[in-house]
């Protein structure tokens, strides 16, 4: 490692894989500074999973280059393999044995001398919650269970980049939100997190930076604000109690788009206190009653949406 | 940075992985302890239902006794033969589990994974030939080899076993079911040792089929096993069987290492 100018966590160029005539991936660019978590968000079948396989020595990219922790992924994989820890879609344990056991498997891997391994894996079990669940089979873990045992296993080589592959597909929210301080306190402890989701409200909750992947390309990236940005989206929704009056607002105010059979009037706007004082000093000055308001935000559906350009919602389940 | 260059601790991760695998057995033993039935009830039926006929048929002054030392050696090539079933379908069904997965992301020797595979189902197949003996012995068989000959005896079986078992890895890594695992090396859990002379010399085959039945790598080793149990001619057979062995190990091997670089799906 060179001291003076850290290499990011993740970069890669041009990343490039196709199955037969499917292509997966058509040119990805990924730029992950180190400690911080980079979310990469799409719809089940855009690449979030190639992508991964790539970046974790899995699986050889077609074309473009991938540097993790410094190392080429395809030149010196197994000095990037040394670097990782991955947290696979389906977990990464053995089912036949007990979680204990899967921990001790990873000591030996990692050549920790056996008291050190056994310390190791005390301290994670404890840490995850698994203690009472040690000696038991992890075939008779619960969802939440195994991919918990499926992160302490990851952390016994203290990784300094972990990939987690849609780590709370199908956990329940307990789960979930246990999930979330997991990955939370990993970042606290500086390591640099690579996960994919198809959930927004996860990747708002979670990343420094976002990358939205739609058919195999990178369609948008930024800070969860900066997608948000965006997307023009923000309104203030206005509905009246008699046509004569909404039609008495559209006049007044001048903009915004009017429906009659609704008796709304949507306003451009922000929503902030501001704006929303400047639009009732109008309405008050002209003697018009509103019945109710809403205020609409843009939040990352609408960013999904508006650049994938297909609200599709079997495939993107926001929650 | 030195990590690029350290020595990959391939012996160190193979003892892990064998661990892990001899785990495996441990907890489910269910289906290496069928294959290892297969063969004693084969020994029993050929022995006590059809060896009086056998035994006359295959002269040596005949009868169920001499046909009992005659079959032995065919025997125990059975159960090595039979053991590559389980292998094909342990390793077809430990690659799309996911910590074969994490083994690959991970800075391990790679090939440990499947030796570790190899070496338990080497000691398993070991366990079950000693299981066969056991009741050979009980039921009658005399062998009249001296410790040397034992010694050779059980070197042969170790190395034509593993050479086996990585050919079965190798199955193994090729089939896409488990179910598809299970049939792949029906040439060496059955054709082979059925084509051979494990229940009949192959003196009384047809040419066509004795000439394959005589030069095929388990008649070398049955032949070359049964001089030295019970002192028949080896001949040719000896150095034959060693060289299908190595052959068919260092095939088995090549195939696999190979077959397990692929990107898996």
């Amino acid at each position: 490692m060179n001291p003076t100018t850290p290499a990011p966590a993740i970069e890669a160029t041009g990343l490039r894989k196709a199955y037969g005539d499917k292509l997966v991936l058509d040119g990805i660019d990924l730029h992950v500074p180190r400690g911080t978590v980079f979310a990469l968000l799409g719809p089940n079948g855009a690449g979030k999973t190639t992508t991964v396989q790539i970046l974790s020595t899995l699986i050889r990219a077609d074309g473009g280059e991938a540097r993790v922790a410094g190392h080429d992924v395809a030149a010196a994989a197994q000095t990037v393999r040394a670097a990782i820890g991955v947290t696979g879609q389906f977990s990464a344990v053995d089912n036949l044995i007990t979680g204990e056991e899967n921990m001790a498997l990873m000591a030996d891997l990692h050549h920790l001398p056996r008291p050190e391994g056994a310390r190791v894996t005390a301290e994670l079990l404890a840490r995850f919650d698994l203690v009472e669940a040690a000696k038991k089979p992890a075939s008779t873990y619960s969802g939440g269970m195994r991919r918990r045992l499926d992160i302490a296993m990851t952390l016994v080589g203290s990784p300094e980049v972990i990939f987690l592959d849609e780590p709370t597909t199908g956990l329940d929210p307990r789960s979930r939100h246990t999930m979330w301080q997991i990955i939370r306190d990993l970042v606290a402890g500086g390591v640099t997190v690579f996960l994919t989701t198809q959930y927004l409200e996860e990747a708002d909750q979670l990343a420094d930076r976002i990358a939205v992947l739609s058919g195999g390309r990178i369609v948008a990236e930024g800070t969860p604000d900066e997608l948000k940005r965006l997307v023009p989206g923000g309104h203030v929704r206005l509905r009246f109690l008699d046509p004569a009056e909404l039609a008495r607002a559209a006049q007044v105010l001048d903009v915004g788009t009017r429906d009659d059979e609704a008796l709304t009037l949507q306003v451009p706007g922000d929503g902030s206190v501001h704006t929303l004082r400047a639009l009732f000093d109008i309405l008050d000055g002209a003697s018009i009653t509103v019945d109710s308001l809403t205020v609409h935000t843009p939040d990352l559906d609408d960013v999904f949406f508006a650049v994938t350009g297909r609200p599709d919602h079997e495939k993107v389940q926001a929650r | 940075m030195t990590t690029a260059t350290q020595p990959v601790p391939h012996l160190r991760d193979s003892l892990t992985m064998l661990r892990r695998n001899l785990l495996h057995a441990r907890r489910y033993p269910s289906m290496t302890l069928q294959v290892a039935l297969i063969p004693v009830f084969l020994l029993l039926l050929f022995v006590y239902v059809f060896g009086g006929a056998l035994g006359t048929g295959i002269g040596h002054g005949g009868g169920r006794t001499a046909y009992l030392a005659y079959l032995v050696p065919g025997i125990l090539l059975m159960t090595a033969g039979t053991g590559a079933v389980p292998t094909a379908v342990a390793v077809c069904t430990d690659m799309t589990e996911g910590i074969v997965a994490r083994f690959r992301t991970m800075a391990i020797s790679r090939p440990s994974i499947l030796v570790g595979h190899v070496v338990g189902s080497v000691i398993q197949t070991m366990i079950n030939l000693t299981l066969v003996i056991a009741v050979a012995l009980a039921i009658g068989f005399r062998p009249n080899a001296n410790p040397l000959e034992w010694l050779a005896a059980i070197g042969l079986l170790v190395l034509f076993v593993s050479g086996l078992t990585w050919l079965s890895v190798a199955l193994g890594l090729l089939s896409k079911t488990p179910e598809g695992a299970s049939n792949a090396p029906l040439p060496i859990s059955f054709l082979l040792p059925f084509v051979s002379s494990t229940f009949v010399p192959v003196d009384s085959m047809p040419s066509g089929i004795r000439w394959f039945a005589e030069y095929q790598p388990f008649t070398t080793v049955i032949e070359t096993l049964r001089g030295l149990l019970t002192g028949t001619e080896i001949g040719h057979n000896g150095w034959m069987a060693v060289a299908w062995s190595v052959a068919i190990a260092v095939l088995g091997f090549v195939w696999s290492l190979r077959l397990f670089d692929r990107d898996p799906r």
